[in-house]
């Protein structure tokens, strides 16, 4: 059986990527799995070998033929998605490529062509194996792009006959963070204690019991105000949450960034151990 | 004048200059287009009052007249309708809402309601003359542009509008920068920080919007954003040095610009500053 963890925040910015690359170096036989499509960097750590890349198309785009069309304007009218100008061109930002142009144009004139939306990647690291991907800019489908980086994750795992899949995951609540963390055995969030690190935290905890999943917390850079962590620590309590650990606030991770290692590989510092019994608490929960 | 105020990477600081500009400035319009976990409030502490739901249309069907054609499945390019052996089924969260099915149903067995995924709201604030608004997503709701959209419907042309995004570079962010007039991205000095914000200037150079960097956490980190500008040619508006201070008031909620007031001038220059440069660009 392969086991799947997301770590995911809410709010962006709160350590998600430093955590779960640390993770990566811990775990013993996993693939990493980097689900934040449209800004990815985890392989700014992991310094990835890629080995596959596969092409990602997203929904279709309109695109409407200039010699055949009659500038009817019927398309404009029924498309939901403000997409179409009065020159009868489509706005491929703003596309959703829902086909009723095509449907609706009575000279056949709007054709729904492919669009290439990203690729995916398929690589080797000093860890194990990884799956990361680049979303092409302003597209619709980060959702899919996930589910497809997943799909392939476990590909990868089957194959190499690894047992766990650590998945790094978008901010937000929405479709990405959803494509995220559907069906897997534990998320874990990681939170800071600020206002908005809470607020933030307890609209991803309802997000994910609203889908069913368990959830762990870790509180990052916890020393920066005790009083908001002891907030966190009573909501966790009170929700039913258990805490994974805390992690002091510490120049060592931005240092760790920029010589592009782990917080464990960079040091044997206590963040480093910190980090460690994080690792031992999830791992312990989910197996 | 529109402000968007963006950036690659979650957690650099957008709510932090959003708020704090629009304090600085007064006379403003908030706008929280951050709907998945929107947080500009939590620095303001208005009243806020709830005056719009964000609906999305969704298809119903009636049962006696459908024939089971199986048209609208075929035609759904979400696969949002699913044909079971005696009925169909919709699946109301991969819907888009472009009617698509009701238009193709030969036998008018599609009719389409209104769905809600988020709501919007509003606060004002006398002293500063700030208004904000705010869009919220549901929990478990995956689409945020229709929130998004809806809420720029109220933006006020006549005045200064800040708009806060949310951090990525998918349909989200487009959704709240496009049309903007000018666009701060806000980073860090980090390679995290970095590697996004180049992400987020090709985003941005594509939807041809003016715009400038705010640096965030000036002296941690190491150099390569610095370089990055200047050998892009890209304007950086002003550096926010790390300061414990600043960002323990950011723990706690409190916009800094209230509690160190000697970088209200500092916002009221970089908003000269980006009037500048939106008037260069119209001249030329």
């Amino acid at each position: 059986m392969v086991f799947q963890i997301t770590v995911i925040s809410g709010k962006g910015g709160t350590g998600k990527t430093t955590v779960t690359s640390s993770f990566a170096a811990l775990a013993d036989d996993a693939v990493v799995a980097d689900c934040d499509v449209d800004a990815a960097d985890m392989h700014l750590i992991l310094s990835p070998d890629t080995f596959e890349t596969n092409d990602f198309y997203g929904l279709k785009v309109a695109h409407i033929n200039k010699e055949l069309c009659t500038n009817c304007g019927l398309c404009a009218d029924h498309c939901r998605f403000d997409a179409i100008d009065p020159h009868n061109v489509v706005d491929t930002f703003k596309c959703e490529g829902c086909a009723v142009c095509e449907y609706i144009c009575p000279e056949d004139a709007v054709q729904m062509i492919d669009k290439k939306a990203g690729e995916y990647y398929c690589s080797n690291t000093r860890f194990g194996p990884m799956v990361h991907a680049k979303l092409g800019i302003g597209e619709e489908a980060s959702g899919k792009l996930v589910s497809c980086v997943r799909r392939r994750a476990s590909g990868l795992a089957e194959e190499n006959g690894k047992d766990m899949i650590i998945i790094d995951g978008p901010p937000g609540t929405g479709c990405s963070v959803i494509a995220a963390i559907t069906g897997v055995d534990l998320v874990l969030i990681v939170t800071e204690p600020t206002i908005s690190g809470i607020h933030d935290l307890e609209r991803v905890v309802s997000v994910a019991r609203h889908f069913n999943i368990d959830v762990m917390v870790c509180i990052n850079k916890y020393d920066i105000n005790s009083e908001l962590s002891d907030s966190i620590t009573e909501y966790c309590k009170k929700n039913g949450i258990s805490i994974a650990g805390k992690i002091p606030y510490d120049k060592v991770t931005v240092e760790a960034m920029v010589e592009g290692k782990t917080v464990v590989e960079y040091s044997d510092h206590k963040l480093s151990s910190q980090i460690r019994s994080i690792w031992d608490e999830v791992v312990s929960s989910v197996k | 004048m529109k402000i968007a105020i963006a950036s690659g990477k979650g957690g650099t600081g957008k709510t932090t200059v959003a708020v704090n500009l629009a304090l600085a400035m007064g006379n403003a319009q908030l706008l929280d287009c951050d709907v998945e976990e929107p947080n500009c409030n939590l620095f303001l502490g208005f009243e806020l009052e709830k005056y719009e739901d964000v609906t999305i249309t969704i298809p119903e069907l009636d049962p006696q007249k459908c024939t089971l054609c199986g048209r609208c499945v075929d035609f759904c390019q979400y696969n949002a309708v699913a044909k079971l052996p005696e009925s169909i089924m919709f699946f109301p969260k991969l819907c888009h809402g472009c009617g698509g099915c009701a238009l193709v149903c030969p036998e008018d067995a599609i009719m389409e309601k209104k769905r809600p995924i988020g709501r919007l709201e509003k606060g004002i604030d006398d002293r500063f003359n700030i208004e904000l608004l705010q869009g919220t997503l549901d929990i478990g709701e995956p689409m945020a542009s229709p929130v998004i959209k809806q809420l720029q419907t109220y933006i006020d042309q006549s005045t200064v509008a800040i708009i806060d995004s949310p951090p990525g570079t998918a349909c989200p962010v487009i959704a709240s920068v496009a049309d903007m007039d000018f666009c701060l991205l806000v980073t860090e000095p980090t390679p995290f920080g970095l590697n996004d914000l180049s992400l987020a200037v090709e985003v941005i150079r594509q939807l041809d919007i003016p715009f400038g960097v705010v640096i965030n956490r000036h002296g941690t980190g190491d150099g390569r954003v610095e370089e990055y500008c200047k050998k892009e040619k890209i304007p950086i508006l002003m550096k926010i040095p790390y300061d414990r201070e600043i960002a323990v008031l950011y723990s706690k909620g409190i916009p800094f610009v209230q509690e160190m007031p000697e970088w209200k001038e500092n916002f009221r220059e970089l908003c000269r500053n980006i009037h500048k440069f939106i008037s260069y660009r119209e001249v030329f």
